[in-house]
């Protein structure tokens, strides 16, 4: 695509800038099925990546993106859900968020695609964005049916799968295969 | 443009892959992306409903002094103070409206704001580097700062970074999201700077270059720069389906 302007790295010193005010939380903690999604962003030598910025987006819990060409509709969730957060990570790496299960969202051909949420990762030494996607491990049926997952690695598949815990919904980001065999995230080009 | 890093470092040029101007996530030049580049192809997947659309984000957040630099403490902060605007389109030509821009950048002495920035420059209590603005109908911006300097980083010998202004913007859609850099005309550092040089096709690198204007320079007061920025399109218009 002609003229498009080209990526360049976030940098180290992003904070002032973009992480001025809390944007981890898309509903109130005591949203009845307010969900914490977390996790930890690691580089290729398992080290924890303390200067990367997270972001999310994705439907409210009926399936809805107030998306900006169309009228924003008022979500189930909360008068003032926008379906994006950001966050930074800390000194170990990780982030996290308070956010709501989407809801299914149509993909192409009339079909549905699972409840999922889209990532973004920035951070020095990323000199462009890496996207991947959040899918939730209690929609075994409809994974196993989503059209963008059945397009990734059959045998890489559950790295797109939260997992559950006494904390929230883990999700861990891995930029390259770890030390002990752990796969690199799946990452899309979108 | 000379590419002497890349003969310093032994890398060969990256590809120009034809198909967008960004850099390759593996850049050997710049040193940090030898362990966070990923390394498997990306999956191509189809475009949903999900990549299409995209955050209406931060309009009633700004503050009116937000896009001025220079005024969000008691005194100016010190340098040469400048005006940088231009206009933000998608891949198609059409004007970004309504489109929230945050910036950051170092002081006129090449220091961050920032616990992290180690580098023996003086800070300035006048500064912070932050600003952001909200793109009008025209899908124009404009900001008052003040030129940052160059700096050094560990990333070679007498490594410095041309002088640069960080740009984060958001398009129509999860699609057109883009974090980028502003450069200065005439920079004497962009033949050494892996970052800039990582970018493939020498037109890519142009596009972040900003064009000194003197119809933005305001007399007796700022000088002006031009900077435009073009996101990716959407390729597609998303449907409500319910």
């Amino acid at each position: 695509m002609p003229g498009v302007t080209p990526s360049q790295t976030v940098g180290p010193f992003f904070h002032d800038a973009l992480l001025a005010e809390d944007q981890t939380r898309l509903v109130d903690e005591e949203y009845p099925g307010a969900i914490r999604l977390h996790g930890t962003v690691y580089d290729g030598a398992g080290e924890p990546v303390p200067d990367a910025m997270v972001e999310i987006w994705q439907a409210d819990s009926r399936g809805r993106y107030p998306h900006s060409d169309a009228p924003l509709k008022a979500s189930e969730d909360s008068e003032s859900f926008t379906g994006f957060g950001r966050s930074g990570t800390d000194w170990e790496g990780r982030f996290g968020f308070v956010t709501v299960k989407p809801g299914r969202v149509p993909g192409p051909k009339g079909t549905d695609q699972a409840p999922h949420v889209l990532m973004t990762v920035f951070a020095r030494g990323l000199l462009k964005r890496v996207v991947t996607r959040i899918y939730f491990p209690d929609e075994e049926a409809s994974n196993a049916a989503d059209p963008v997952l059945l397009t990734v690695q059959e045998d890489l598949r559950y790295t797109l799968v939260a997992e559950p815990g006494a904390g929230g919904l883990r999700f861990d980001v891995r930029l390259q295969d770890g030390p002990g065999g752990e796969p690199e995230t799946v990452f899309f080009s979108v | 443009m000379s590419r002497k890093v890349d003969e310093i470092h032994g890398v060969e040029a990256p590809a120009d892959t034809g198909d967008a101007p960004h850099p390759p996530y593996s850049y050997p030049g710049y040193e940090s992306t030898r362990l966070r580049a990923p390394k498997r192809t990306l999956t191509i997947a189809p475009r949903t409903l999900s990549e299409l659309t995209g955050p209406v984000y931060g309009h009633e957040r700004i503050g009116a002094l937000d896009n001025d630099l220079t005024r969000q403490y008691a005194g100016e902060p010190l340098g040469e103070r400048i005006i940088v605007t231009g206009r933000v389109l998608d891949g198609d030509g059409r004007p970004v409206r309504d489109g929230l821009i945050e910036l950051w950048q170092a002081n006129a002495a090449g220091r961050y704001t920032h616990a992290g920035d180690r580098h023996p420059a003086p800070l300035d209590p006048n500064f912070s580097g932050a600003g952001r603005c909200v793109t009008d109908s025209e899908g124009r911006y404009r900001f008052v700062t003040v030129k940052p300097g160059a700096y050094p980083w560990g990333n070679h010998p007498n490594a410095w970074r041309p002088a640069h202004i960080h740009f984060s913007l958001f398009g129509r859609s999860f699609r057109s999201r883009l974090v980028t850099q502003m450069y200065f005309p005439g920079d004497p550092l962009f033949h050494q700077d892996p970052i800039f040089n990582s970018i493939p096709d020498e037109r890519g690198r142009e596009r972040l270059i900003s064009s000194f204007d003197l119809g933005i320079t305001e007399p007796e007061w700022a000088l002006g720069y031009n900077f435009d920025i073009v996101l990716e399109g959407r390729d597609a218009t998303p449907m409500e389906d319910h």
